[in-house]
């Protein structure tokens, strides 16, 4: 396998259908976690997709109408009503993560271990911000409005129980990627992608292509907010 | 390490396209959130939704997620499953429609 070099194999389709026909590994060039995060990714777009599309058909089929977004997620600002503004907040804070998380990941290729350490840093606390504004706005709709899975002052009944469910399994995936973040901002830190040092849980020898792995998982977490803001904040 | 250096073939990136990346999509979420802001409704509205939106995921897929520069049996196993997730938006939609037919006439015409 080291003397694999992937300029000299055919690109495009001719070389997919010569990598899948190689009797060896179908993804050249591709680490195996990575390959596997993808493969996990990909599973996850389907159980996102699954809600969103049940949102869609349930949101098609009510006969009352649904909740105005635009109302129902405005806050006031010194009195003059804004709408969407706390949701415009988090998605701009989100991409600037989803930006930050980018640049980790070029510098962990570089094997810059300050910057690329430095980056996954603040890719995490702009996550933790994110879901900071999560918990703000659930309590606000909760507390303040009286939103509730099964009833809301709005409109259509079904309201709440989509938008907790998909606004807090999008919520539980940030939750889990800012762990994960903080955990490899400190292996990052100590120099174990440089030292090859043994991890804790897994003791394989950590390498920056972690970083790549944990990079795809936070921009899938960006990607589904994309959608997420389309469909549920905007629509 | 030396091996599994070479295996990744890790390519490295110049650092501008990152952030002009970066810029489009923050220029692209304001787009999105003006089409709040001015009220646009009816087909304008979701058509600019839906464009924006697939712009910024493919960006996002493309240049972030370094799809744009994996070989294509990578890039077509994750891509050609989506193209059920789009079939199966299509059935629903035929049967919200007809849920929500059904439900009307139903409620207010009721039955035999």
């Amino acid at each position: 396998m080291s003397d694999l070099n992937l300029d000299k194999l055919p690109g495009g389709f001719k070389g997919m259908s010569e990598d899948i026909g190689s009797d060896q590994t179908t993804f050249k060039g591709v680490n195996w976690g990575k390959a596997m995060m993808w493969i996990f990714l990909l599973s996850d777009t389907f159980v996102f997709s699954c809600f969103l599309i049940a949102y869609m058909k349930v949101r098609a089929s009510v006969t009352e109408p649904w909740p105005y977004p635009s109302e129902v997620f405005g806050l006031e600002v010194f009195g003059v009503p804004v709408p969407l503004l706390l949701i415009a907040i988090m998605t701009f804070v989100l991409i600037t993560s989803s930006g930050t998380m980018a640049l980790a990941v070029k510098y962990g290729y570089e094997k810059n271990r300050k910057m690329c350490g430095l980056f996954v840093l603040l890719t995490a606390i702009g996550g933790l911000t994110f879901v900071g504004m999560q918990a703000f706005e659930w309590s606000k709709l909760i507390f303040h409005d009286g939103v509730r899975p099964w009833e809301n002052p709005f409109g259509a009944e079904q309201f709440g129980a989509f938008f907790f469910m998909i606004t807090g399994f999008h919520g539980t995936h940030v939750s889990i990627g800012v762990i994960f973040l903080f955990i490899f901002a400190r292996k990052v830190y100590r120099g174990d992608f440089d030292t090859g040092r043994r991890g804790y849980f897994t003791t394989m020898k950590s390498d920056y292509v972690a970083i790549e792995i944990l990079g795809l998982y936070w921009h899938f977490v960006d990607l589904v907010w994309v959608f997420i803001f389309a469909f549920f904040y905007l629509w | 390490m030396a091996d599994t250096q070479k295996k990744e073939q890790t390519t490295t990136h110049k650092i501008g396209i990152y952030l002009w990346i970066w810029a489009l999509l923050f220029v692209l979420s304001f787009f999105s959130y003006m089409v709040d802001w001015y009220n646009f409704q009816g087909l304008l509205r979701w058509s600019l939704i839906l464009f924006f939106m697939f712009l910024k995921a493919g960006l996002i897929m493309a240049f972030f997620m370094h799809l744009f520069w994996e070989r294509y049996a990578l890039v077509n196993v994750l891509l050609w499953p989506m193209t059920a997730i789009a079939c199966f938006v299509g059935l629903m939609v035929a049967e919200g429609k007809y849920t929500v037919f059904s439900r009307l006439f139903y409620f207010f015409v009721g039955g035999a």
